[in-house]
């Protein structure tokens, strides 16, 4: 049985529409319903301090404020720090990986991905689904 | 003109060359080492005729450096490929992103049918709908691509645009008109592209013309 409520806010961040997009469909296809989008770190930051979101997904490369500085700020934040982080970027160099797990990034998946992947990595974030 | 004058002269050149604000001038190095080639007077040692061959070699290799850059076209390169270049590449990504847009609306409408297919088939169409999102991906990646190399096309529009500065508007002067490409021609010397002049490949949105403005001139 799931653990996962599938209805929990989601939050997803990319300065793409159509990496929004494909996100958003993907997370439909994989059960979920409550995604909200935002398209760089600041605006992010201001949806995450407006309302309880369960899960950012979140673009690393993104102007003016971007998806590494999104999660220094949440994990700064007494109410936010605790917060899901899963970074999904086309940066694939091993230093971006290390300084964004140093950041305390949940997950870490890279562009291109599929499906599967991204479902891999929900679960070992979220739990069974 | 004595040793001393002469050299009082050139001195005096040199300071005025390091005061100047603007870029040095090619031309004004050159005045200064043709006048050190003319300083020297008498019966030359071997040590000084080759140092009289290294100048001159200087010289000419100052000169013919100037008169290649200039072919080169350094100002039509900043005022016309670059930046058509950097507007193609541009215009790559948005029309990618809008078929990829398009692709969306599509593959949404499919899915949004499957409520009414049997399970198995929704299965499938849902399977195929998967596919064609994760293939989408591309559209992110390419773009990502292409903005890196339209910031590398800008870094080298400075560099050129400093190039220009540092030889100044002679630079532009000097250039001679640009040839006129070569047109290929078939054995019997025809042109093996009549229509050549034509094909100026797709154009960028505010450059076309669109369907309904190609219908008005069919009447």
């Amino acid at each position: 049985m799931s653990s996962v409520d599938m209805s929990m806010p989601i939050l997803i961040v990319d300065d793409y529409k159509t990496m929004l997009r494909i996100i958003r469909n993907l997370l439909k296809q994989l059960g979920f319903t409550n995604v909200d989008e935002a398209t760089d770190g600041s605006a992010a930051l201001q949806k995450l301090r407006d309302k309880e979101y369960s899960l950012v997904i979140s673009d690393w490369n993104m102007e003016p404020m971007s998806g590494m500085q999104l999660l220094t700020e949440v994990r700064a934040d007494t109410k936010l720090k605790d917060l899901p982080f899963i970074m999904i970027t086309a940066e694939s160099k091993t230093e971006n990986v290390i300084a964004a797990k140093e950041a305390g990034v949940s997950n870490y998946i890279v562009k291109p991905f599929n499906a599967a992947t991204l479902k891999t990595k929900l679960t070992a974030v979220l739990g069974n689904f | 003109m004595a040793v001393a004058a002469v050299k009082e002269k050139i001195v005096a050149q040199l300071k005025d060359l390091q005061k100047s604000e603007s870029s040095v001038d090619p031309a004004e190095v050159i005045t200064i080492v043709e006048s050190v080639i003319d300083s020297i007077e008498g019966d030359l040692s071997a040590v000084g005729l080759k140092v009289y061959a290294d100048i001159e070699a200087l010289a000419r290799y100052i000169n013919t450096a100037r008169a290649e850059i200039a072919e080169l076209r350094p100002d039509d390169i900043n005022s016309e490929h670059l930046p058509a270049a950097t507007d193609e590449l541009t215009a790559i990504v948005g029309a990618t992103e809008q078929a990829t847009h398009t692709i969306f609306e599509a593959v949404e409408s499919i899915e949004a049918l499957t409520e009414k297919m049997s399970p198995e088939v929704a299965e499938q169409i849902s399977a195929a709908v998967i596919s064609i999102f994760e293939a989408c991906g591309f559209q992110d990646i390419t773009g990502q691509r292409i903005t890196k190399v339209v910031t590398a096309l800008q870094q080298v529009e400075v560099k050129v645009d400093a190039l220009l500065h540092a030889f100044g508007d002679e630079i532009k002067r000097e250039g001679s008109p640009r040839p006129k490409e070569k047109k290929k021609t078939t054995p019997s010397g025809a042109p093996a592209r009549p229509d050549e002049d034509l094909l100026n490949g797709p154009q960028l949105p505010e450059d076309a013309i669109s369907q309904d403005d190609i219908d008005a001139l069919f009447g």
